[in-house]
């Protein structure tokens, strides 16, 4: 059997039903087996936004995500995509090709070392040398890229190994010696967290990205119930936890709700489930643990713990069974809690907090597009989010009510994430709508899968906050660089609805309320891609905000 | 506070580990003062032996780093007092008059080292032993350097 044929049956023995990708000289020999293949192959136009698509499809499937490309600026091009998953914990199985073994080193055409230039960016790689090396090659790397804390895993295939034949085994299990995931939790520090959460008086729950990948949900809103405890998420965390529930602070951070931000440093113990306490999240490290709280860290990834900040009792397992074993405990050893006073605290801040809110004096703005955004989509609808502005919009202002219907390019930060990564969640979920909350700026960045969403019939719903201009560049040089406005303007160029048609798709340009409401109506009932372009003001600016560097306590109102 | 810490790995023994190793080195930051690799009794794993200055919360975040890199099988930090560890330097000294030749000869007998080649312009010494042993040497013999090659600790578990 040849390696181009092997590699194929390992991956339809990992029950790999799509694979996004793009074809070139070093990969033909895969692609050449992909047509007699039933295995669907999905055409970008671009290699980043293959491995995105692949991403959004790992993200909602909690599948592993497959994408493809060829040697050189193929596999070059995967390198944001890579980065992104790698950031996020997202599991993708990237597969390139490479030159044939014997030209490896020589600078061949289309040559270029992607295993040199992968290392930092994935959690595994490897080289098969040899094609009766790729049936363990895939198992491995969908085995490491699902397990413990995902990641993206990716093999670079030579292209003489694709053609030659080997005899090949193809194992059913695998055992790796180096990679040992803890899964079950230490029951003494199950035990000490408890007794700690028990003697609170202001416990709070930080609830990290991890809770959705270990969909373990259900499991942190009975130990959130169970104690009365606040939940603030991460902004990874978003939809984590219902945002409708009484419990529900929204997210914690630069551009968090300002009661969660306000909350989570009046409280004395912290749970943190499955989150990395990132500078995003936390804000200053120092300033963070001077208020003296009491930090119990649940995560699946031991070089998690204490990476950024000290804690007082670390757990290490994976968190849904973290959760249920804590809320066992809990239950043996108490009644339900009782929070008279913290709750009392936490609704006059939140009280506070939302009579304040100000949704801008213009007819259309961001916050009030996306609060009608959340009115007229299905709970279940999936929405995912661009990079920038329309990302802490949709941070501040859409409830995220089925846990698990969220998600964004929250580590990395990368623009034009969103719209492949919503392509890629519909292929997963054909039959919830998938929204992307965009921006101008970003949407333009990988504005070409509008031919991928087209043309395989994958509609999804595209929202642009049209600003004409990077607006959290612009942001932030109206607020700490003294309004120089610099490389910021786009000019409304190019015009997003003729694009959109350009490319096939639904394009519908918004100026007022209503024509957003029947916009998003028309799209929700259309079969094909749909792009609507709201016009809303460059001078916009998202808050609150935490100034990078700076403490939550010093987060900036108005 | 920042001391010298010997991390004492068993790694898989094929292509690419060390990049990956001396990769997350790199990319998160940490200083290596030394890292010498060789084979083991088993033929498909490798041991790294690597030195580091760091503090304590340093040295647990990178054992932390390295077990979790997929082909690194064991992490061990090793308590000097309770391990054997050496390195091998070879010092090529630049002496022509036999009063600098004597002295050097009797330096390295001093150090329980060996003369590995003489040629009428240098001396080579081979030494072998703890680093600071080595420092030792190298200070008293520092007028006649010419050329110095160190290898980095290796170094095994007592018992």
């Amino acid at each position: 059997m040849s390696g181009a044929k092997a590699l194929i049956k390992a991956l339809k023995r990992e029950k790999v039903e799509v694979i996004f990708g793009l074809p070139g000289g070093a990969i033909m020999p895969v692609y050449d087996e992909l047509y007699n293949s039933d295995i669907r192959h999905i055409l970008a136009r671009h290699e980043q936004s293959a491995a995105h698509m692949a991403d959004g499809y790992a993200r909602v499937s909690h599948k592993a995500g497959v994408c493809m490309a060829t040697s050189g600026p193929g596999a070059t091009n995967l390198v944001t995509g890579l980065a992104n998953a790698y950031m996020d914990s997202s599991p993708i199985v990237a597969i390139t090709g490479q030159v044939p073994v014997s030209m490896i080193g020589k600078d061949a055409f289309q040559e270029t070392d992607i295993i040199g230039i992968s290392t930092p960016i994935t959690k595994y790689n490897m080289q098969p040398r040899d094609p009766s090396e790729i049936p363990l090659a895939v198992k491995k790397a969908f085995y490491i890229a699902t397990t413990g804390r995902p990641g993206p895993v990716l093999i670079d295939l030579p292209k003489d190994v694709q053609d030659k034949s080997a005899d090949m085994v193809f194992p059913n299990t695998i055992e790796i010696r180096g990679y040992r995931p803890n899964i079950q939790p230490d029951p003494l520090a199950i035990a000490k967290a408890a007794d700690l959460l028990l003697s609170a008086e202001r416990p709070i729950i930080m609830s990290g990205g991890g809770v959705i990948i270990a969909n373990a949900f259900q499991e942190l809103q009975a130990v959130a119930e169970f104690l009365q405890a606040p939940v603030a998420t991460t902004f990874k965390g978003k939809g984590s936890f219902p945002e409708n529930h009484p419990l529900s602070l929204g997210s914690i951070g630069m551009h968090g709700h300002p009661e969660a931000n306000k909350l989570i440093i009046e409280a004395d113990v912290l749970l943190a489930v499955a989150s990395r306490f990132s500078d995003r999240s936390v804000g200053r490290f120092d300033e963070f643990i001077a208020t003296g709280i009491k930090i119990i860290h649940a995560d699946i990834d031991p070089s998690e713990i204490e990476k950024n900040l000290p804690v007082h009792i670390p757990i290490i397992g994976d968190v849904k069974v973290v959760l249920t074993e804590l809320l066992k405990v809990l239950i043996k050893k108490a009644v339900k809690k009782e929070r008279t006073i913290w709750l009392k605290r936490v609704e006059e801040v939140k009280q506070e907090f939302r009579s304040k809110q100000d949704f801008g004096s213009n007819e259309i703005t961001a916050p009030k597009i996306i609060k009608k955004l959340r009115e007229l989509l299905p709970i279940d609808t999936i929405v995912t989010t661009e990079v920038g502005q329309n990302q802490m919009w949709a941070s501040l202002h859409f409830d995220v009510i089925k846990p698990g219907t969220f998600f964004s390019s929250t580590g990395l930060g990368t623009m034009g994430f969103g719209f492949p990564a919503a392509i890629g969640a519909k292929v997963a979920c054909p039959n919830v709508p998938v929204v992307d909350i965009a921006g101008d700026g970003s949407f333009g960045m990988t504005a070409n899968s509008l031919a991928t969403s087209v043309l395989e019939k994958i509609p999804v719903i595209v929202v642009i906050l049209n600003n004409g201009v990077l607006g959290m560049v612009a942001q932030w040089q109206r607020m700490f660089y003294n309004r120089r406005m610099m490389a910021v303007n786009l000019h409304n160029v190019p015009d997003m609805v003729k694009l959109a048609e350009a490319y096939g798709a639904q394009g519908i340009r918004v100026q007022s309320m209503d024509e957003f409401t029947k916009a998003v109506k028309l799209a929700l009932s259309s079969d094909v891609t749909t792009v609507i372009d709201v016009i809303i003001s460059p001078e916009e600016d998202v808050l609150p905000f935490v100034a990078p560097g700076s403490a939550l306590k010093d987060m900036i109102l108005a | 506070m920042n001391r010298t810490h010997i991390i004492s790995t068993i790694v898989e023994n094929k292509p690419g580990v060390l990049h990956k190793v001396s990769n997350m080195f790199r990319a998160r930051g940490f200083n290596i003062d030394s890292i010498s690799v060789g084979t083991t009794e088993k033929n498909d794993l490798s041991r790294m032996t690597i030195v580091i200055n760091a503090d304590e919360q340093t040295l647990k975040q990178l054992v932390k780093q390295l077990a979790k890199l997929i082909d690194v099988v064991h992490v061990d930090v090793l308590d000097p007092q309770n391990a054997i560890y050496r390195e091998l330097a070879l010092v090529k000294l630049h002496a022509t008059e036999t009063k600098s030749r004597l002295e050097i000869i009797s330096y390295a007998n001093v150090f329980d080292s060996k003369v590995v080649d003489v040629s009428p312009e240098h001396i080579t010494v081979e030494i072998t032993g703890t680093p600071d042993k080595i420092d030792a040497f190298i200070k008293i013999v520092s007028p006649w350097i010419k050329e110095l090659a160190r290898t980095g600790v290796t170094a095994l578990m007592r018992g």
